[in-house]
């Protein structure tokens, strides 16, 4: 069945790496959820997370086409073990007199932040998983949305696992998927 | 101490020298010129000039295909380097190393829409396996090395580098780094031994098996260990296009092409077997037919250098990625070893089931007083097998029936657009394998659409003395589509029918020896004088219109569904 994955990509922080990913995955008919790209903390590395529908075969093709482009170092399909991840969405939502309690009630329960505000407009930041994001925004549809802008997933394995950061050097690191 | 500086045309000349290029494939323009230049002041690489920079890449594939070697092919910026596009696409399917070169607009223009601007990194990307656009000449040696390493490792492919005119000018010191340092790209040689032990149980427990051998057993040089396996184990094997002359069609135990146009018994060993040994192919939607029905009763081992190939299309059950040469190796050391020997009566029984398939075979009939083209195949295939010669071919029915008809018993010796399916490759494949052959003289099968498509180049093969051998299966028509038409499209023949110059004069007005054939006792006198002419020659065979190409398996239907003549529906 065609679930979103979470696919976690290391590359080489270079000119049209990024170009190279998005262009795979057009010319092979894959979908893009979402992306987000950012320098890891050495920056000769970007790290570029992409949410993509697919069924196991179809995800499983994905990250192996990414493996084979050149600048790109580690491919790991976040959705296999558990992972936490990570959005932001930024909302504009109208407030007046009447509901302005109740709104406020919602984004302390919530978690949201208020990042500015007027009479009668506030901008309120949430941030937690896609489901906390979503959540929210449904909450709060009812006080009027005027802007609604939502980032990609960024995602990290759990405290006990790694992504190594150099591609195995052992020959048969490929061949171990399989075994 | 002053280091000598030299200019970065010079330091591409001298690294590509590093890399033991002696011979390249090009054409010159504006933003090349210093490149040009540099090569005419030195004697170590030869050029040739093509007519068209398709060309180029395609004559560089056909020397990278024939030597083993990455071919390498110089074009201009904006048209030279789109005119290439077809060639990469074509090198990169069927896996042939090659470096482009192509010049760019001073980095200073670049994306001001210069005078023949073109984003080649951006309009090749889908087709090579990498590119580089080069900004500094600090970067250009190492650059080039990497393109030679990711082009020639791996699955092989093409790799363009794009260098613009000022890069080309600048003065940097030459030191041709040793090593290539790539964090992101490490293919995998060894298989892993516990599924090579795995694979190698499977198939010695199997009742049927059978090997599929692709073009990746002549990527990875290992046909002589897939005989020796093949043999030892007993084991039948078909191969694919591409796989051609991986096992020598001269033993028993090779059932020839599978496939669309393969032969009955390979595509029935295949359907009925319960172990397919697939070495280096890609599973082509061309060898698989319909794939759900495809080998129902099959457990897959699945050998390929490039993962990606591996449960593509075709789900594996034992998948192996390491270059081929290196697990069939481990595969035949383990097999001396071990006690574990295949079950002798079972044996007995699956040769018998194909000996009976083997039976089968295409019924050709003839509807005209016209050439048979696959007469005229034959006797060219008995008039030059015992030299072995090269054959390449364009795209078409001549394609497929010299696929067919002619017999190869060594790898390298038939070069043809296998997943591209580019009309127009053999004839400049053709000129790079002549090249790489030291002028030997090759055959390049062609139809009389194909040929159109880059005629141009008898130009080429005049100056440079090329023995190229044209056969044209002239029969008037664009004989695949037509062939299609006849069956599918209720004999429509919609823009098929396709005339052509005179080719005989044609050849002439290039300077070339240009020879008609019309009847069968005139064949083999005109392959006698083409063979000692010295230089390309044109044969034109007018043949029969509508023969058409069986084994013939439709679009979309299981493998085993084999039409053998006209008659069947």
């Amino acid at each position: 069945m065609a679930i979103n994955h979470t696919i976690s990509v290391l590359v080489s922080n270079e000119v049209g790496v990024l170009s190279r990913i998005v262009d795979l995955f057009s010319g092979r008919g894959y979908n893009i959820e979402s992306l987000t790209v950012a320098p890891t903390i050495d920056s000769i590395y970007s790290r570029v997370t992409i949410v993509t529908p697919g069924d196991d075969d179809v995800i499983e093709q994905i990250c192996k086409q990414l493996n084979r482009l050149i600048p790109v170092i580690k491919v790991a399909n976040l959705s296999i073990g558990e992972a936490i991840e990570y959005e932001i969405g930024l909302l504009k939502v109208s407030v007046n007199d009447e509901n302005r309690a109740e709104f406020l009630n919602i984004v302390t329960q919530a978690g949201a932040k208020i990042m500015d505000l007027n009479e009668k407009i506030y901008t309120v930041k949430i941030d937690g998983d896609e489901k906390a994001v979503q959540t929210f925004a449904e909450l709060v549809r009812p006080f009027g949305i005027k802007e609604f802008v939502r980032s990609g997933k960024v995602a990290i394995t759990k405290a006990g696992q790694f992504q190594n950061f150099k591609k195995p050097k052992e020959e048969n690191a490929i061949n171990k998927l399989f075994s | 101490m002053n280091k000598v500086m030299y200019s970065g045309a010079e330091i591409l000349l001298k690294s590509l020298v590093k890399e033991g290029v002696e011979e390249v494939f090009g054409y010159p323009g504006g933003v090349v010129l210093p490149l040009y230049d540099a090569l005419y002041l030195q004697n170590d690489i030869k050029h040739y000039l093509v007519r068209h920079e398709q060309a180029a890449v395609h004559a560089a594939e056909g020397y990278a295909r024939v030597s083993g070697r990455a071919g390498v092919a110089i074009v201009t910026s904006g048209p030279g380097a789109c005119n290439t596009v077809t060639g990469l696409a074509n090198a990169y399917y069927d896996g042939t190393p090659l470096i482009l070169i192509t010049g760019q607009v001073n980095s200073k223009l670049i994306g001001a829409d210069a005078f023949q601007e073109a984003d080649v990194v951006g309009i090749t990307r889908s087709c090579c396996k990498h590119n580089y656009l080069v900004k500094d000449v600090r970067d250009l040696a190492r650059i080039i090395k990497e393109a030679f390493y990711i082009a020639t490792t791996g699955k092989k492919g093409p790799v363009v580098i794009d260098i613009p005119v000022d890069v080309f000018n600048s003065k940097y010191t030459f030191d041709y780094p040793k090593n290539v340092e790539l964090v992101g790209y490490n293919p995998t040689y060894k298989g892993h031994p516990l599924q090579i032990k795995k694979a190698l149980d499977a198939i010695l427990d199997s009742k049927r098996p059978v090997i599929i051998s692709g073009g990746g057993v002549i990527a990875s040089d290992a046909h002589r260990e897939l005989t020796e396996l093949a043999t030892r184990l007993n084991i039948p094997v078909v191969h694919t296009l591409m796989g051609t002359g991986t096992f020598p069609d001269s033993l028993e135990t090779s059932l020839g092409m599978m496939g669309m146009h393969g032969n009955y018994c390979a595509n029935l060993t295949v359907s009925n077997a319960d172990l397919i040994f697939a070495i280096g192919t890609r599973f082509s939607d061309r060898i698989t037919g319909c794939l759900k029905r495809f080998a129902r009763d099959a457990q897959v081992i699945h050998i390929d250098i490039d993962p990606c190939s591996i449960s593509k299309n075709v789900k594996a059950s034992i998948p192996i990625v390491g270059d081929i040469k290196n697990v069939l190796n481990t595969m035949l050391q383990l097999y001396s070893k071990t006690h574990h020997k295949p079950d002798l009566q079972q044996q007995n029984k699956w040769f018998g089931e194909i000996m009976e398939w083997k039976k089968k075979v295409a019924i050709a009939r003839k509807t005209s007083d016209k050439l048979s083209a696959i007469t005229v195949l034959n006797e060219i295939y008995n008039f030059t097998k015992d030299d072995e010669p090269v054959v390449c071919t364009e795209v078409g029915q001549h394609q497929m029936w010299t696929a067919q008809n002619f017999k190869f018993n060594q790898p390298r010796k038939l070069i043809t657009s296998g997943g591209l399916g580019t009309m127009g490759f053999g004839f400049p494949a053709a000129m790079g394998a002549c090249v790489a052959n030291k002028n030997k003289y090759v055959l390049n099968i062609a139809g009389d659409g194909s040929i159109q498509m880059n005629i141009q180049e008898l130009m080429t093969c005049v100056d440079y003395k090329f023995k190229v051998i044209n056969c044209i299966i002239n029969n008037g028509y664009l004989g695949m589509v037509r062939q299609w038409q006849e069956k599918i499209y209720n004999e429509h023949y919609s823009q098929t029918k396709i005339s052509s110059p005179d080719f005989v004069k044609l050849a002439q007005s290039y300077g070339a020896l240009g020879i008609r054939v019309e009847h069968e006792d005139e064949i083999v006198p005109a392959l006698k004088e083409a063979l000692s002419y010295n230089g390309p020659v044109v044969i034109d065979f007018i043949c029969e219109s509508f023969e058409m190409v069986y084994p013939w398996v439709l679009a979309g239907e299981p493998i085993d569904k084999v039409l053998l003549s006209r008659e069947e529906v």
